[in-house]
């Protein structure tokens, strides 16, 4: 079992995964910028967006909804429709800038580089074919030589992977349960062994036991083909199970990124520190903060701090006209926040 | 004694196929009683398929139950004809899981608001329908000039939840039927409306059943809690107690599956058994149970485990049993 892993990624890619691999990013995401135009107007959806991932690495992505989880996730699969363009940037998979790749270069990334498996996944599975024939089709478009056995080697390894039982390849969507169908979405990002899997609130539907066992799934699947993952959500309790690292977005920007224990325990930025104390816990039942004021729209955003509308801090004048800048601090943590901007990183 | 609402021994059974019929018991024998005088917040607990939904339907009278008897202020919901049957359709209101579907999208929000003020005749004139609809949104903690007059897609949907929460409050419920009224809204904007469900319990009187997978919230906004696993009840009683001090093998597993928002609570470790089809007498737990006992295949009742708290569950076997009609004396209010 192990070595067809093992074949697999020589097979992929030009080197194993080595010490080389595990310093360096597997992922890089360089000012990446989105743009709807609308009809009422431009949105900025994605604004400057940069972050780096290694393999292996769990990061999580949180936010309201409209603050860009989604957009990003499709801008980096290049999977943005109109009216919505992606206006710069770049997302490094490997040493493969994604953004300059033709369109059949980019079908082939798909799946086999990044892949993603999408908010609902489990009601995207055909319900007239067998599960078998889905996933036998996804790696034909993109081994179109792998023989016949090869390839259903190949699916009955994902559907072991993911703790299935190689039976669900003859199954039909409707014969399997929500967390079955689930895990099915994830054996199919994996069949190529895809060196970042995005997966955009993958159990948003599912309750807490089959949850976790998705999310456990996840994990091992991870450690097997050591691929860095991007966890799209809102749920705080899921990230702080989960999660190495916590980027939280706010209108389009990445206003704090750090490591999920420096989240939660301090975090920096106004806005992750109203999202961590909105958080219920054991301990104080009864209490409900939430965070005050709305998420702005896109198309009509504050000056300045897009959150200072919202802000404990937010009322100076230098918060309603400066936009921030994202300052990196000492430990390597990243905030967007004035608050920060003389403690910034020297040398 | 005054009952709001009472239960007696309800099961649904929904059936298919005529020549080798199949049935699925989605309720057995629930018991469940509200007092008028007490309002409170009951949550009932449970996956997908444990037929929380079922209930919430025999409740607000959608469905009928195949055995036992729905009785609301005294009279049996199944039969309720004209007058009364509008008053209950008033009394008992609903708020739902997908706050983006229950609204016509070519009708502003206060469509949602006029219909019920006209079809119950609530007000006399167009001013006091906008002062009952004022006071409803205010309630919920909307100002009625930011809502009133837009359109559904004008709105986030934190703000529809919240309209759908005016809506029930608008016609002076006596009990909400709350189907997972937060599982769809942002972590964020959660806290806001069942703090808004919280205070329609507390300065209004009204009872709420809070029906949901997610024990964090119920554990926050509820008082008592009961637990379903396809169907039956698993174990009840006190919220912080069943939370906190979880008896019955499945609530355990389910306890022990929340992400809870803390570093130093992690998942635990022990493997899950995957559901698995079939077996309908005995306990139905059993084939995921880790300490299911060869006594499991019969169905075991309710065990008092203290005075706020029950399991079905054979590991309490020493403790006296309770019947399940006497269900809610342990469940305090």
């Amino acid at each position: 079992m192990s070595s067809a892993v093992a074949d697999a990624r020589t097979d992929s890619t030009a080197a194993p995964p080595s010490e080389k691999a595990a310093l360096a990013p597997v992922l890089r995401v360089q000012n990446l910028e989105v743009t709807y135009y609308t009809d009422l107007g431009r949105a900025k959806a994605l604004d400057d967006v940069s972050f780096e991932l290694r393999s292996g690495e769990k990061l999580g992505m949180v936010g309201e909804s409209g603050s860009g989880k989604s957009t990003l996730a499709l801008a980096m699969m290049r999977m943005i429709k109109p009216p919505g363009r992606i206006e710069g940037g770049r997302a490094i998979v490997g040493d493969t800038d994604l953004m300059s790749l033709d369109e059949d270069g980019m079908r082939h990334a798909r799946l086999s580089k990044i892949a993603y498996i999408p908010q609902g996944a489990m009601n995207s599975l055909n319900p007239v074919t067998r599960i078998g024939a889905q996933m036998v089709d996804a790696v034909k478009s993109h081994l179109s030589r792998e023989s016949r056995s090869a390839v259903e080697d190949r699916c009955a390894h994902a559907l072991r992977s993911v703790d299935l039982d190689p039976g669900v390849f003859r199954m039909y969507a409707h014969e399997l349960s929500g967390g079955m169908k689930q895990r099915v979405c994830i054996a199919i990002g994996i069949l190529l062994q895809p060196q970042v899997i995005i997966a955009d609130e993958p159990t948003s539907a599912l309750d807490v036991v089959t949850q976790r066992q998705v999310m456990e799934t996840i994990d091992r699947v991870q450690d097997e083909i050591n691929a860095a993952v991007i966890l799209i959500g809102h749920d705080m309790g899921l990230m702080a199970q989960f999660v190495d690292k916590v980027a939280v977005m706010y209108a389009g920007r990445l206003v704090e990124v750090a490591t999920v224990r420096e989240m939660f325990t301090d975090p920096k930025h106004p806005y992750s520190q109203a999202l961590i104390s909105s958080l219920p816990n054991l301990n104080n039942k009864g209490v409900f903060q939430g965070i005050p004021g709305l998420a702005p729209s896109l198309l009509r955003l504050p000056g300045g701090c897009a959150f200072h509308p919202r802000c404990p801090h937010g009322q100076e004048e230098l918060q309603r006209s400066v936009r921030p800048e994202p300052v990196t601090l000492a430990s390597g943590r990243i905030v967007t926040c004035h608050l920060y901007s003389g403690e910034a990183k020297h040398g | 004694m005054d009952n709001l609402l009472e239960l007696k021994n309800v099961s649904k059974v929904y059936s298919r196929g005529v020549v080798n019929a199949q049935s699925t018991i989605a309720l057995q024998d629930i018991s469940l009683t509200l007092r008028e005088d007490e309002p409170t917040i009951l949550t009932v607990a449970g996956e997908s398929g444990s037929g929380k939904t079922t209930l919430a339907m025999l409740l607000l009278g959608f469905i009928t139950p195949t055995t036992g008897q729905i009785v609301y202020r005294g009279k049996n919901i199944t039969t309720l004809q004209g007058k009364e049957r509008m008053a209950y359709r008033r009394e008992v209101q609903a708020v739902f899981q997908d706050p983006f579907a229950v609204f016509n999208p070519f009708y502003t929000v206060d469509h949602l608001l006029t219909v019920p003020i006209r079809r119950f005749k609530l007000a006399k004139s167009k001013a006091d329908a906008r002062n009952r609809m004022d006071e409803a949104l205010t309630a919920v903690g909307l100002r009625p000039e930011d809502v009133l007059g837009r359109f559904p897609h004008q709105l986030s949907g934190g703000q529809r939840q919240r309209i759908n929460v005016a809506r029930a409050l608008l016609l002076k419920p006596r009990l909400l039927i709350a189907d997972e009224p937060v599982s769809m809204v942002d972590a964020s904007l959660r806290a806001n409306i069942l703090e808004t469900l919280r205070n329609l319990q507390r300065d209004h009187g009204v009872s709420i059943i809070y029906i949901t997978h997610d024990l964090t919230t119920a554990y926050h906004i509820s008082k008592s809690i009961i637990v379903l696993y396809r169907g039956g009840v698993m174990e009840a009683g006190d919220v912080d107690t069943v939370i906190k001090d979880p008896q019955h093998p499945y609530t355990r597993l389910l306890v022990d599956s929340i992400p809870w928002p803390n570093l130093d609570q992690r998942w635990g470790a022990e493997k899950i058994i995957a559901r698995s089809g079939g077996n309908s007498e005995g306990c139905r737990f059993r084939s995921r149970c880790p300490a299911a006992m060869e006594i499991c295949k019969t169905q075991p009742p309710l065990f008092r485990i203290n005075d706020h708290h029950t399991a079905a569950c054979y590991l309490y076997e020493k403790q006296p049993e309770v019947a399940a009609e006497n269900l809610s004396e342990l469940l305090p209010v």
